[in-house]
């Protein structure tokens, strides 16, 4: 086994990139694969609640680094999915205790024996995010339809190209297809044109990424809600695998409600 | 495009075509590191050497940033007038 390092990163913040982490690592393991996600965000842990796994840490990623335990001893297993493991971020500390070649090393070290490693970049453009982008081979920029998200996502683009890291593939999270219908909120194709870059997944905007987070069960383990399928599909293109967008036009009338039944599943 | 013309032709000045506009203007300075004011002097630096050499249309001069996938262009027009012999040529 070789993983393959994945980071999830956006500039802004608040546009649902732990949301993205901890759906795509589910959505991987769903499917079989070994998972490692790494909390990137020093100081401000928040992968661990979004999992539903915040009760159980003893050991972080600081602790990995500075020596304190092994890194099997940090890496807390999933009981939904047992391929899927969590390294979380230390709470009490600052983006100072982890440098790029720290977390390149703790990655080569984690290759070995897993699928895929994910890692939950921290909002901004400093240390932090250069800890994150150090050890990928994929970078994954998460936006929202929305002036200052895409903005700051070009940014993202353009320090991911600038690092060698790059091309990044694009993730547009939060659409509302109503507001788009009305024109009041970009589309897929105008967010897409604006940042040149190879588009990976759209995620309308739901109400049940709400509910599902509470309950601390990320929506990729239901695959029948929208934005629980849209991250599963996110998961199977980035293994390689061809799959259409979904379309987000909502069209609600009662034979577009039928012709929908009649539909093969998966092509919503 | 004046607004009633936007309308006349269908395109609606919609909240996501501002959006959409104002941040096309706004990547090309952000990618560029030039804002519009920069923009401006750098086009009068070059209409002032290009002039030195030949004779052109301050007013007709075009210079514009274009967008190609990720890529920046900077893409100048520049009439250049038609010069004037004093006696024409002789053979």
């Amino acid at each position: 086994m070789s993983a393959s390092v994945v980071t999830i990163c956006s500039g802004k913040g608040g546009v649902g990139k732990t949301t993205t982490t901890a759906n795509l690592a589910v959505a991987l393991a769903l499917t079989g694969k070994k998972v490692v996600c790494i909390d990137g965000d020093i100081g401000l842990r928040n992968l661990d609640v979004v999992l539903g796994l915040e009760n159980r840490i003893v050991y972080d990623l600081v602790d990995v680094i500075e020596g304190r335990c092994r890194l099997r001893q940090a890496m807390i297993r999933d009981k939904r999915l047992p391929e899927l493991y969590l390294i979380p971020a230390a709470q009490t500390r600052d983006k100072s205790a982890v440098s790029p070649s720290d977390m390149v090393r703790l990655c080569d070290e984690l290759r070995q024996d897993c699928d895929w490693i994910l890692i939950d970049s921290p909002a901004g453009i400093e240390r932090g995010f250069r800890n994150a982008i150090a050890p990928a081979d994929t970078v994954i920029v998460v936006t929202n339809p929305e002036v200052s998200a895409v903005r700051d996502a070009d940014r993202i683009i353009g320090i991911v190209e600038a690092e060698e890291k790059g091309p990044a593939r694009l993730v547009i999270n939060r659409v509302n297809p109503g507001m788009v219908k009305r024109g009041d909120m970009l589309t897929a194709e105008d967010v897409l044109e604006l940042l040149a870059i190879e588009l990976i997944g759209i995620v309308p905007e739901d109400e049940n990424v709400i509910i599902s987070t509470n309950r601390g069960q990320p929506i990729a383990l239901d695959g029948k809600t929208r934005a629980g399928m849209a991250f599963n599909n996110i998961a199977r293109r980035l293994q390689g695998e061809k799959v259409p967008f979904l379309d987000l036009e909502q069209k609600d009338g009662f034979f577009h409600r039928i012709s929908r039944i009649f539909k093969p599943a998966g092509e919503v | 495009m004046p607004d009633w013309l936007d309308r006349l032709f269908g395109k609606e000045t919609t909240s996501a075509n501002q959006a959409k506009d104002r941040l096309k203007l706004v990547l090309i300075n952000d990618r560029t590191d030039l804002s519009p004011h920069e923009m401006e002097i750098m086009k009068n630096e070059l209409i002032e050497v290009i002039a030195r050499h030949v004779d052109i249309d301050p007013d007709a001069v075009h210079i514009s940033m274009t967008q190609e996938g990720r890529e920046q262009r900077l893409v100048a027009d520049i009439p250049i007038r038609p010069v004037k012999r004093r006696g024409g040529r002789t053979k």
